[in-house]
């Protein structure tokens, strides 16, 4: 009994580790279609069937980040002393556009990447800042009308955002936060810090009170109490809870579309914009959306082992 | 040190009062026992020492101070809990040294050295002091809780049943330790257990609760012998005391007319009363007066308990474990007449004490 049962088991586990895998490549699989793409010379990226094998090339990024003008039908260049990664656009028959100067010219990617970090990150500390505090004090202390709050707090994330989209736009439009950062950071800031207080609530919730109530009887006042207990004990909450927040206000496209045009613009709604009309480049969007991804997953692999703890332990479990 | 008063205390949470009433005057250097079954307001009052808890009404002194509006660091007390007395993620020594740098006190390393040294060297925790706590045995985490309480020299140590989270025979070890050391320190402790054993052996004084009042404070040998109701009579002893209903009849208890019927010292007035006999004051023996039959035998080493029954009635009685004795065999026994107390019949207090 005990040996096929045992035998069981290990078959058991490896359908579930081939689940695993399989599962795991579907996901992965968009990321390698945009992955590739962004590294394909211009001819390859739209083949059918897909071309798997290639040499791949940085021209995508280097259209990214750069203005170009088609060459003229005539126009002399000077391919041997140019810049490497200039060749490779003059190949495609364009170059890079200069100004007077003989500067290079920027295309508006590298702003629009900046001003999703700005607003990302602002608004994630704002909303994981503001929700561990809250939720502390929904935790800790007796607040009347305690369930009704954290109801209504809830009840903020019932409507979908895009029903308010139009008020929004007006408000913003006559409160002059169009098209501003300040503008994004407080919108994604709102929508973020309602979910930060459920989370942190649930985190802060299973920390036991005894910890900071030894400390206060140790000499220590509620605030520092606060910093040296509570806080690392919420580690692994706030970080999971960041992810969260800044995964959202990173992806948010539609306010983004309706709320910027340029100078606040985020890179969501940036990259399709660069479809542009006649034939789309498409490797140059896969670069954009390439790039796009990076910060995401270099934040969740630093936090990773908080986030493993605080799948298995914290409010999300529940 | 200190002396440790409270007047009139009275804690509500809601319209649930969790402790009324409360005086309680613990002397300097004093170890008091918070006795009483779970719920009876043990913890809550300890708080409100701490300064964890504000009382509803009434005052905490500390040193004939009203400390009422003073928070737990200004109090100058430590506390010992149960458990989540450490910090988790902290060695030993940080833990130990965690209350010694609060700004309060604004001590320099070296004295902070010194002052982990004397605990670690006190308590027999020195090897553990680089280790995480997460990494210790029950009973050394109590250890460590309490040389936590230990370092910082305080005025008063509270401690929640700090051994109930334990294995009886560490508890039994811990105990004398602990109170080996409030001896050497001289300090006054409060003592909050649920273990008539711990309070027995440990108490200067005890002070019973129950349902958030006190209901008796003594020395241990008072609460026991001189009980004031029959609650403090069956809480305090084990094995537990014998509670018979019967009447007095001059100077015997008649607890069924003809076949259970013993002296008691002194007599009373007649009528129904609730008779209170310790187990060990109950002899077996050939000749006694009662006759009983062997209901049930316990072993509890160099002792049996046995229960003995009279038609309805149970009677427990301590037996030396080397009399050879059978389930349902005849026995005789009788009481020691000294040693029966009387409780009223309804109200189950105790007409004799005080
Ligand atoms: N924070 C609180 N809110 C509401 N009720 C409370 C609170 N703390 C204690 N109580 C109630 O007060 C009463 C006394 O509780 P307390 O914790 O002081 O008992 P205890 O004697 O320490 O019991 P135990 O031996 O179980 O620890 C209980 O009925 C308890 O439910
Ligand atoms: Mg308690």
């Amino acid at each position: 009994m005990a040996v096929v049962s045992s035998s069981g088991q290990r078959l058991g586990n490896r359908v579930a580790i081939a689940a695993v895998v399989v599962i795991t490549i579907i996901f992965l699989l968009p990321i390698y279609w945009i992955g590739s793409t962004a590294f394909k010379p211009r001819n390859l990226a739209t083949t059918a069937p897909p071309t798997i094998v290639f040499q791949p090339e940085i021209s995508p990024f280097v259209k990214l980040f750069t203005k170009r003008v088609q060459l003229k039908p005539n126009e002399k260049i000077d391919v041997a002393n140019a810049p490497w990664w200039e060749q490779m656009i003059f190949a495609g028959g364009e170059r890079i556009s200069r100004t007077g100067k003989g500067e290079i010219q920027l295309s508006g990617y590298p702003d629009r990447f900046i001003n999703s970090l700005i607003v990302a990150i602002t608004s994630t500390v704002l909303a994981v800042g503001m929700g561990t505090i809250t939720a502390y004090g929904f935790s800790r202390f007796k607040v009347k009308g305690e369930a009704d709050l954290l109801f209504f707090i809830l009840s903020t994330r019932m409507l979908p955002p895009i029903v308010v989209a139009i008020p929004m736009f007006l408000m913003y439009r006559a409160a002059g936060l169009n098209d501003s950062h300040l503008g994004l950071i407080i919108l994604y800031t709102a929508f973020n810090v309602s979910f930060a207080v459920w989370l942190m609530k649930g985190f802060i919730d299973e920390i036991p009170r005894e910890y900071e109530e030894a400390a206060l009887v140790d000499g220590y006042t509620r605030l520092e109490a606060f910093r040296k207990i509570v806080l690392p004990e919420a580690a692994t909450g706030i970080a999971a809870t960041a992810v969260f927040c800044f995964i959202t206000a990173w992806n948010e496209y539609a306010f983004a579309l309706i709320l910027t045009n340029k100078k606040a613009q985020t890179a969501p709604p940036f990259i399709p914009s660069q479809i542009g009309s006649g034939l789309p480049d498409w490797t140059v969007i896969a670069a954009g959306t390439f790039l796009f991804l990076l910060p995401v997953a270099i934040f969740t692999f630093l936090l990773r082992n908080h986030l493993l703890r605080g799948m298995s332990f914290g409010a999300i479990r529940k | 040190m200190a002396r440790i008063r409270l007047e009139n205390i009275a804690k509500s949470f809601g319209n649930h009062m969790a402790v009324g009433g409360l005086d309680i005057d613990v002397a300097d250097g004093e170890f008091f026992v918070l006795l009483g079954p779970t719920g009876a307001g043990k913890t809550t009052t300890l708080r409100m020492i701490a300064g964890l808890e504000k009382p509803t009404v009434g005052r905490v002194l500390i040193n004939e101070v009203d400390v009422n509006a003073w928070g737990p660091a200004e109090r100058d007390v430590a506390l010992v809990l149960q458990q989540y007395s450490l910090y988790p993620r902290l060695s030993v020594r940080d833990n130990l040294s965690f209350p010694l740098r609060s700004r309060i006190r604004g001590l320099t390393q070296p004295e902070i050295d010194a002052r982990i040294d004397y605990a670690a060297k006190t308590l027999r925790i020195g090897h553990l002091l680089d280790r995480k706590t997460d990494r210790l045995s029950g009973g050394e985490m109590q250890r460590v809780s309490i040389g936590r309480a230990i370092v910082r020299e305080p005025q008063v140590f509270l401690m929640d049943e700090p051994l109930s989270a334990l294995d009886a025979k560490l508890r039994e070890a811990l105990r004398s330790e602990l109170k080996d050391l409030q001896m050497r320190l001289g300090a006054t402790f409060i003592f909050v257990t649920h273990d008539q054993v711990e309070a027995m052996t440990m108490g200067d004084r005890i002070a019973v609760m129950n349902k958030g009042r006190i209901i008796q404070v003594g020395k241990p040998q008072e609460v026991y012998s001189h009980p004031v109701n029959t609650f403090v009579a069956s809480f305090v002893g084990s094995p537990v005391i014998n509670l018979i209903a019967g009447q007095v009849a001059g100077n015997a208890a008649v607890v069924s007319p003809g076949a259970f019927e013993l002296p008691i010292a002194g007599g009373g007035r007649e009528g129904r009363y609730t008779f209170g006999i310790r187990p060990e004051d109950v002899k077996v023996e050939q000749g006694a007066p009662v006759v009983a039959r062997v209901h049930d035998i316990e072993n509890h080493g160099i002792e049996k308990v046995v229960t003995l029954r009279i038609g309805e009635t149970l009677v427990r009685a301590n037996v030396p474990a080397r009399v050879a004795i059978g389930l349902e065999d005849e026995v005789r026994f009788g009481w020691n007449a000294e040693k029966v107390m009387l409780f009223d019949a309804d109200s189950g207090v105790n007409i004799r004490a005080a």
